[in-house]
């Protein structure tokens, strides 16, 4: 059992560490960007308004549910008034960045994976190498540059309409019946900008990990449709939890 | 990226192959392009393991500039393997490749001999996302070498040379096998290479398609001039384009001849294999 665990703690260490290996090489051919905008704008296009639907309508009901459970527990308080800056603080803070990142992780994450997978196993990785094209500038640099300008962006419209929800959720529900006016004013006073920002902040390191990942799953992929397929999980699992360690420390940051 | 499926422990030693790689895309200029010709392919003592299977054992081999050379045997005798060492896909245990006397292996950004090569897969490993054009002109718009303009040109010249003109707008996905095999070659020619490698050509290929892709490779002897390398486990394909042929077996080069001679061998191995029912030689 010793030996397992300390297996699965060696691959985990070659894999961060090959990984850190593609993000030294992926940020150095970043000067190579405007040959490839073309590219990068398409990856945006598929991560942000591809995703931005699902994105909201998630986020829709994560204000409405926040509202909910929290406001119902401050009205026992006779503090319900106070929602708006814990929907907001929440939505703007953590559960914005986290769930559209996640969101994204499953969504276009996975989409990497399997297509860089493919590219592996039918051997076009190998072709991009004898026309002398890196596939690291030609496949990941625009994934990761499309993931770090997407996935802040979604997750701006994200909190956004999560606090629309919030608010509908408040003024509607009798036991919370906070209008919408007291909602936003509390919000106001309370979310500060440093607070949105950290929020942004969380999303772009999380956009990187999405589309490293992604891509360094995809690189590894062998065997087939079924390397592609256990290519697609690995890349969801590998970003949920590198996301969530990553959560820890940049709230540890910033706090 | 070039090794990240290797299995190379450390990370201080995964972040300077990183920095290595990144001097890997070469700028081409026009005179480049316009010089390509036949290069000579000198292997020396070439070996490589995997997972502690030997699969290439001192290979030597020395194929001449210009020649259409075929090196046949058995499916997992290390055909492909051997292939992809030359076009520095992998890299050797031990041993050397050179290309017109210079090292692959060190090979650099400042050469000033430069030579270009290139390789159709035995999957075509065309670009599903890009069009028949797009893929032929991949290499050209990437390397920025010609004017748009003169790009499409070359497009519809390398495809009219496969056969394949006026196809250009077409998506992969509409092309049969033996399209999908055409398509390659002419992205392969869209680099004016100086050195050709086919892996498995005829590979998942019905016998009047493999005929029409023999034919579509000869003619391309006489109208460029560049060396050919072309590793397949059909005899009669390999016999009837090359110049010389070798035989592999369990990872070892075990003869080289001319076609006549690899016919007239006695060596009991490559007896076996060019007088099978099915795929060897007829009559005799």
């Amino acid at each position: 059992m010793l030996r397992a665990i300390g297996k699965k703690l060696l691959n985990s260490a070659q894999a961060s560490g090959e990984i850190l290996a593609l993000l030294v090489e992926t940020l150095y051919y970043c000067k190579d960007a405007p040959r490839n905008l073309p590219t990068i704008f398409r990856q945006i296009y598929d991560i942000g308004v591809g995703t931005l639907p699902i994105a909201s309508l998630m986020s829709l009901f994560i204000g409405m549910v926040l509202a909910l459970q929290t406001g119902s527990q401050l009205a026992k308080f006779g503090t319900q008034e106070a929602i708006g800056a814990v929907v907001g603080l929440s939505m703007a803070k953590e559960l914005g960045p986290v769930m559209t990142s996640l969101l994204v992780a499953g969504r276009i994450g996975s989409s990497m994976a399997a297509e860089v997978g493919a590219m592996q196993v039918y051997e076009e990785i190998d072709a991009l190498r004898t026309l002398e094209i890196n596939p690291v500038r030609y496949l990941v640099m625009p994934r990761l540059l499309a993931c770090l300008v997407s996935v802040p962006l979604l997750t701006i419209f994200a909190v956004m309409i999560g606090i629309v929800g919030g608010s509908v959720v408040s003024d509607v529900n009798p036991v919370i019946n906070v209008p919408m006016t007291v909602y936003f004013d509390n919000l106001k006073n309370s979310l500060e900008a440093s607070e949105i920002l950290n929020g942004l902040v969380k999303s772009f390191f999380f956009g990187g990990i999405i589309a490293q990942v992604g891509c360094y799953v995809g690189f590894k992929t062998s065997g087939g449709a079924r390397g592609i397929g256990y290519s697609t999980t690995r890349s969801v699992v590998m970003a949920f939890l590198m996301i969530m360690i990553a959560d820890y420390f940049l709230t540890r940051f910033m706090l | 990226m070039a090794d990240i499926s290797e299995q190379n422990p450390g990370l201080l030693k995964r972040l300077s192959h990183a920095f290595t790689r990144m001097a890997d895309e070469q700028p081409v200029s026009i005179a480049d392009y316009e010089d390509a010709t036949g290069v000579s392919v000198q292997i020396e003592q070439l070996n490589k393991s995997f997972n502690g299977n030997h699969v290439l054992k001192d290979i030597d081999l020395e194929i001449k500039p210009g020649e259409t050379f075929s090196i046949i045997g058995p499916s997992g005798t290390g055909k492909s393997v051997l292939l992809k060492h030359i076009v520095n896909l992998i890299k050797p245990d031990s041993g050397r490749v050179f290309i017109d006397g210079a090292d692959i292996g060190k090979r650099s950004i400042t050469d000033s001999n430069r030579f270009s090569y290139s390789m159709v897969f035995q999957t075509s490993a065309l670009f599903n996302s890009l069009t028949v054009g797009e893929n032929v002109g991949l290499w050209l718009r990437e390397k920025e070498v010609f004017p748009e303009r003169r790009i499409r040109r070359i497009i519809r010249e390398k495809l009219r040379l496969v056969g394949l003109g006026g196809k250009e707008n077409l998506q992969t996905s509409e092309l049969s096998g033996g399209m999908k095999k055409r398509v390659a070659i002419a992205r392969s020619l869209a680099m004016n290479p100086d050195l050709i490698l086919y892996d498995e050509p005829t590979a998942e290929l019905d016998p009047v398609t493999t005929d029409e892709l023999a034919r579509v490779i000869d003619s391309l002897k006489d109208m460029v001039n560049l060396t050919t390398i072309i590793v397949s486990h059909d005899l009669n394909f390999a016999l009837y384009l090359s110049d010389r042929v070798a035989m592999m077996d369990k990872g070892k080069i075990i003869e080289v001849g001319t076609p006549e001679e690899i016919k007239q061998s006695q060596n009991p191995i490559i007896r076996n294999f060019i007088y099978t029912t099915t795929k060897g030689l007829k009559g005799d």
